[in-house]
C-alpha cells in the first residue's frame, strides 16, 4: 500500500465525520483538495521543490488523527510556561490543531484585532473567511497543501482591521500533546488590512515523547501599507516531523518580516512563498538552523516579484553537526516588467563534522532587465586563524569553537526586531550550542 | 533620450544582419534513409567498417535509448524532435574512392570558414580535424604529430587503427546510460576526433576540430575522445558552424576526456552553430554531453567555452575530480539573442583529496532570449579539503529577455570550502554615461563594456580563438541596445 492510499481511504471513510466537526467554509474546498491529492500524491524527490526531503516515507507510519475533535486533557496555562519572558506578549495556545480560548483579558489587545479559532470565526463571518481561505494555498500545486486542506478542521485566525497597530507581540504556542503517535493538520489564516501593523511569534513545542507529524499551512494577506512580522521558532524533539507551507501575499508598500528558527527537531521542511503584488512592497526572510544528531532541516523559499519597485532580502544560516542534513533552496523570480527590483539572497553554512550534509541551491530567475539581484552561498568551516587566535589567548578549543559558531549564527538573530526575543534567542542559542537545551525552560510537562 | 525610432533602427539593423556562416555547400553527399532502428545502427557501423565489439556497443546503447525519455528539466523549450525524420549518416566524401582527391568544393568550404585544410596555408601551430556532417574530411599534421607518438585522427580511424585504446576508454567517462542524448549518440555517433598524448609528451601545437553540418535533415552526432597520459599536456580547440535552414537541426555530441597523473588538458570551444532567424525559426539544437575524468594525481583540466550560436543549448561540460590534488576550471561566456535559449553550466564532482575547482560563468542575454546557468558542485565524504569558487554573473540587455541562475551545492564533507556568488544586472547607466561623455556612442560603449565583462573568460582562450570570440561577441550583440 502506498503511503498516499491510507489517507485517500481515510478521507473516503471519514469524510462525513471530518465535515461534521468543522464548518461549511472549510468543508467547501475539501473535496476539491481531495481530488488534487489523489492526483498529485505526495511529492517525490523528482519534484524540484522537494528534491531534498523524502516526503512519502514520513507519512508511512500509522498516525492517529483527532477527527472527532476530542478535547485533549491539558491545561496549557498550568502545564506549560514556555513563553519568552519580558516580551509582555498576549499569549495564545493551540493544542495540536485546536485553538484554546485565551484566559488572558482581551483588553491586552487593542480594538480591531481578532485572534481566535478559525472554525469559530468562519461560522460567524463565513463570507470573510471564504474570501481568503485556500486562495493563496492552492491545492492543485502541492500535495501537502492538498492533504492539509482536505483534513484541516480548525486552526488559528488573525484579523487585524484597517490602521490598527498592535504594539504587543502576539505569541501563539503550538503544543503537540498525545499519548499515541499523532498527526496534526494545522491551519492558520492571517489577514492584515490596509495600514495594519502586528507582530507574531509562533513557537512549536512537543509536550510528549511521541512521534508527531504536523502539516501546517499558513496563509497571510498583507494589505497596502500594512506590516507583518512573523517569527516561527521550532523547539521540539527528534521524533517530530513538521511540514509547513507558508503563503504570503503583499500589497503596495507593505512590509513582511519572516524569521524561522529551528533549534530542535526531527525532520522539518519549511516552504515559504511570498508574492510581491503591489509596488514598493518589501520583505525580509531570515532563517537560522542549528542541527545535530540526525536532524533534517529543509528550507525552501520562493520570492515572486510580480511588479516593479519591490525589494526582497533573504539570509539563511545553518550550523550542522553529527549526521545532520541541511538543505536550502531559494528561488527569486522576477517577472517580466518587474523593473527596479532589488533582491539579495545569502545562504551560509557551517559543516562541523564529516558526516553532516548540506545541500544549497540559491536560484535567480529574471525576466526584467533593470534589476539588481544577487545571491551568494558558502559552505565551509570555522576560520583556523580565528580559532588559533583564541586558543593563543587561553580559550579552550571547545569554547573557541562555540564562540565562533555563536558569532556566525548571531547575524540572523540580530536581524530580529523584537529586542526581548532577540535577547532570549541569544540565550537559547548559546545554551543550544552548549548542548544544555534539550527541553524547554520552565516547562512542567517535559521532564 | 533615444527615441523609439532610433530603437527600431537598431532592431532593423540586427534583423538585416546575416549569419556569416549560413551558406551551404553543393557537394555530392551520400545520405542514408531517414529513420532510426537497429538496422540503421548496423548500417552506420558497417559503412564505417567497424569491428563487432563496436557494433555491440552501439546496439546496447540503442536498446537502452529506446527505454528512455527525453529530459524535460532544462529551462529551455526543446521543440518535439521526430527521431524518425532525421537521417543519421551523411557522407560528403562518398566519391572519394573513385578519386583520391578531396572534392575541391569541400576544400573551398573550409577555406571560406577560415579553416584551410592545406598544411602550408594553415596557421602555424594548429592541427585541424575537419568534420563535415558524419565524416572527417581531413586531419592535418597527423604525420608530424605521430613522430612524437601523439595520435590525432578521426575516431573512425582510431577504432580501426588503435582499437585497444578506444575500447579501453570509450564510454568510460560518459557511459551510454548517462542520459537520453548520450545514449542516442552512443548508438549512432559518426565522426569526431581522437587524441592520445603519450606519457611525458607536451603537444607542440594546438589541436583543433572543426564541425560543420551541411546536409539537410541530418543530425550531427560527433564523438570526441581525448586521453592525456601521465605528465602530458594538450590544448584542444573546437569550432562549429551550420547553414541557415528553417527547420531545426539536431546536434547531440559526446566529448570524453581522460587526464592521468600530472597531465593537463585545456579544452576550448567557440560554439557558433546557426542560432535561427530573428523570429526564432530554425537553428541548431545543441544537446551535448561533455565530461572530463581527472583520474590522475595533480591532473588538471580546463574547459573554456564561448557560446554564441544554437537555437537551444543544453550543455554542461563537467569534471570528475577523482585524483588527489586535481584541479578543474570552467570558464564560460554564453550570449543569447533573439529567441535563443541556453541552459548551460558545469558540474564539479570532488572525489579526491585536496581538489580544487573554479567556475566563472558570464551570461549575456538580449532580445527575447533566455539564458540560464545551471551548475553542480559536489564534495563527497572522501573529498577532504575540497575547494570550490563559483561566480556567475548575468547581464541583461533589453526588457524582454531572461537571465537565470540555478546553482546546486551538495556538500558531504566538513573540510570542504565552497563559495558561490552571482549577480544579475543591466549595464550600469554610470558606465554608459562615462563613455558617452568621452564621445563614445552608446552602441560602441556597450560593446566595450561587454567585452570588459567577458574578459575574465576570453583571456583564458588561446590567442587565435580569443580574437574570433571577441569579434563574435560584438557581432552577436550588435543592435541590442536602444
Amino acid at each position: 500500500m502506498t503511503s498516499e492510499q491510507q489517507y485517500i481511504d481515510l478521507y473516503r471513510e471519514c469524510r462525513e465525520q471530518i465535515c461534521a466537526h468543522s464548518t461549511d467554509v472549510l468543508n467547501a474546498v475539501r473535496d476539491e483538495a481531495f481530488n488534487s491529492f489523489e492526483r498529485l500524491g505526495f511529492p517525490s524527490r523528482k519534484v524540484e521543490r522537494y528534491k531534498y526531503t523524502t516526503i512519502d516515507k514520513l507519512f508511512e507510519p500509522n498516525y492517529g488523527l483527532n477527527i472527532n475533535r476530542l478535547e485533549v486533557p491539558v491545561d496549557p496555562y498550568k502545564a506549560f510556561r514556555c513563553d519568552v519572558p519580558n516580551l509582555s506578549t498576549s499569549l495564545y495556545f493551540i493544542v495540536n490543531d485546536q485553538f484554546r480560548q485565551s484566559l488572558q483579558p482581551k483588553e491586552n489587545l487593542p480594538e480591531g484585532i481578532e485572534v481566535t479559532s478559525l472554525a469559530e470565526y468562519a461560522k460567524a463571518h463565513p463570507e470573510f473567511v471564504a474570501q481568503h481561505y485556500a486562495r493563496l494555498a492552492k491545492s492543485d500545486e502541492d500535495g501537502i497543501t492538498a492533504l492539509n486542506t482536505m483534513l484541516a478542521q480548525d486552526g488559528l485566525l488573525v484579523h487585524v482591521k484597517r490602521n490598527v497597530v498592535v504594539d504587543k507581540t502576539v505569541q501563539v504556542i503550538n503544543i503537540l500533546r498525545s499519548d499515541v503517535a499523532m498527526m496534526v493538520n494545522r491551519r492558520v489564516l492571517i489577514v492584515m488590512e490596509e495600514g495594519a501593523n502586528a507582530k507574531f511569534l509562533f513557537c512549536d513545542h512537543a509536550a510528549d515523547d511521541q512521534q508527531f507529524l504536523t502539516t501546517q499551512v499558513i496563509e497571510a494577506y498583507v494589505g497596502a501599507n500594512a506590516s507583518l512580522d512573523l517569527y516561527c521558532m521550532e523547539e521540539t524533539h527528534y521524533k517530530n516531523t513538521r511540514i509547513s507551507n507558508v503563503y504570503v501575499e503583499q500589497q503596495r508598500d507593505s512590509r513582511f518580516n519572516h524569521n524561522v528558527i529551528t533549534l530542535h527537531n526531527g525532520v522539518t521542511r519549511n516552504r515559504l512563498d511570498v508574492q510581491l503584488k503591489g509596488e514598493g512592497a518589501e520583505c525580509w526572510c531570515n532563517g537560522c538552523v542549528i542541527a545535530d544528531k540526525t536532524q533534517h532541516v529543509d528550507n525552501n523559499t520562493l520570492i515572486d516579484h510580480q511588479v516593479s519597485h519591490c525589494t526582497s532580502h533573504e539570509l539563511y544560516k545553518y550550523v550542522l553537526n553529527d549526521k545532520a542534513t541541511g538543505a536550502f533552496a531559494g528561488r527569486v523570480l522576477v517577472r517580466h516588467g518587474a523593473q527596479h527590483t532589488v533582491s539579495e539572497e545569502v545562504n551560509q553554512n557551517l559543516c562541523a563534522t564529516k558526516t553532516a550534509r548540506m545541500y544549497t541551491q540559491p536560484m535567480l530567475e529574471i525576466y526584467a532587465d533593470d534589476v539588481k539581484c544577487s545571491h551568494g552561498s558558502t559552505v565551509g568551516q570555522l576560520n583556523d586563524a580565528a580559532l588559533f587566535y583564541m586558543r593563543q589567548r587561553g580559550i579552550s578549543e571547545k569554547e573557541a569553537k562555540l564562540l565562533l559558531e555563536f558569532a556566525f549564527i548571531n547575524e540572523v538573530i540580530d536581524k530580529i526586531q523584537l529586542e526581548p526575543l532577540r535577547d532570549r534567542l541569544h540565550y537559547l542559542v548559546e545554551k543550544r550550542f552548549r548542548g544544555e537545551l534539550s527541553k524547554c525552560e520552565g516547562c512542567k510537562l517535559c521532564k | 533620450m533615444e527615441t523609439k525610432d532610433t530603437k527600431n533602427a537598431y532592431v532593423r539593423q540586427v534583423a538585416e544582419q546575416k549569419y556569416e556562416y549560413g551558406f551551404t555547400t553543393d557537394v555530392h553527399t551520400d545520405i542514408i534513409e531517414k529513420g532510426l532502428n537497429e538496422d540503421v545502427v548496423r548500417l552506420i557501423s558497417s559503412k564505417k567498417g567497424e569491428p563487432d565489439w563496436m557494433l555491440e556497443f552501439r546496439l546496447q546503447a540503442f536498446r537502452h535509448w529506446q527505454t528512455m525519455k527525453e529530459p524535460k528539466w532544462g529551462h529551455v523549450h526543446v521543440p518535439d524532435i521526430d527521431y524518425q525524420a532525421i537521417s543519421y549518416y551523411a557522407d560528403p566524401l562518398a566519391k572519394k574512392n573513385e578519386n583520391k582527391e578531396i572534392d575541391p568544393e569541400l576544400m573551398k568550404t573550409f577555406d571560406k570558414l577560415g579553416i584551410p585544410l592545406e598544411e602550408r596555408l594553415a596557421l602555424s601551430g594548429v592541427a585541424v580535424d575537419a568534420i563535415m556532417d558524419s565524416v572527417s574530411v581531413k586531419t592535418t599534421f597527423s604525420q608530424h604529430l605521430a613522430e612524437k607518438g601523439i595520435i590525432f585522427c578521426s575516431i573512425g580511424d582510431a577504432i580501426k587503427n588503435h582499437p585497444d585504446l578506444v575500447r579501453e576508454y570509450l564510454g568510460s567517462v560518459v557511459p551510454y546510460r548517462d542520459n537520453f542524448f548520450a545514449a542516442l549518440n552512443s548508438a549512432v555517433f559518426s565522426d569526431g576526433s581522437f587524441v592520445y598524448i603519450p606519457k611525458g609528451v607536451r603537444c607542440p601545437m594546438e589541436l583543433s576540430s572543426y564541425f560543420r553540418i551541411n546536409a539537410r535533415n541530418t543530425g550531427q552526432f560527433e564523438r570526441t575522445l581525448i586521453i592525456a597520459d601521465d605528465d602530458a599536456y594538450v590544448s584542444y580547440l573546437e569550432g562549429c558552424t551550420a547553414p541557415m535552414r528553417d527547420e531545426n537541426q539536431l546536434h547531440a555530441a559526446i566529448v570524453e576526456i581522460i587526464v592521468k597523473d600530472n597531465a593537463e588538458v585545456k579544452y576550448s570551444t567557440v560554439q557558433n552553430w546557426y542560432p535561427g532567424d530573428e523570429n526564432g525559426k530554425g537553428g541548431v539544437l545543441n544537446l551535448v554531453t561533455k565530461r572530463g575524468d581527472l583520474r590522475g594525481v595533480n591532473s588538471k583540466l580546463s574547459w573554456t567555452q564561448v557560446e554564441t550560436g544554437s537555437a537551444i543549448t543544453w550543455k554542461y561540460p563537467s569534471c570528475v575530480l577523482r585524483g588527489d590534488g586535481s584541479q578543474a576550471e570552467f570558464y564560460s561566456v554564453a550570449v543569447t539573442n533573439n529567441y535563443q535559449e541556453a541552459d548551460t553550466g558545469t558540474k564539479m564532482i570532488h572525489m579526491g583529496k585536496n581538489t580544487k575547482s573554479t567556475i566563472i560563468s558570464k551570461g549575456i542575454s538580449a532580445g527575447h532570449s533566455q539564458n540560464s546557468y545551471r551548475g553542480l558542485v559536489r564534495a563527497t565524504s572522501n573529498a577532504d579539503n575540497a575547494r570550490n569558487y563559483s561566480s556567475c554573473d548575468s547581464l541583461l540587455l533589453g526588457s524582454d529577455c531572461g537571465a537565470h541562475t540555478f546553482p546546486y551545492m551538495d556538500i558531504h564533507n566538513d573540510t570542504a570550502i565552497v563559495e558561490h556568488e552571482a549577480t544579475t544586472s543591466k549595464i550600469s547607466e554610470d558606465q554608459l554615461f562615462y563613455c558617452n561623455q568621452r564621445g563614445i556612442p552608446t552602441e560602441q560603449a556597450v560593446g566595450l563594456i561587454v567585452n570588459g565583462y567577458a574578459k575574465d573568460v576570453l583571456n583564458k582562450l588561446p590567442m587565435e580563438f580569443a580574437v574570433e570570440a571577441q569579434k563574435l561577441l560584438s557581432v552577436s550583440l550588435e543592435g541590442t541596445v536602444g
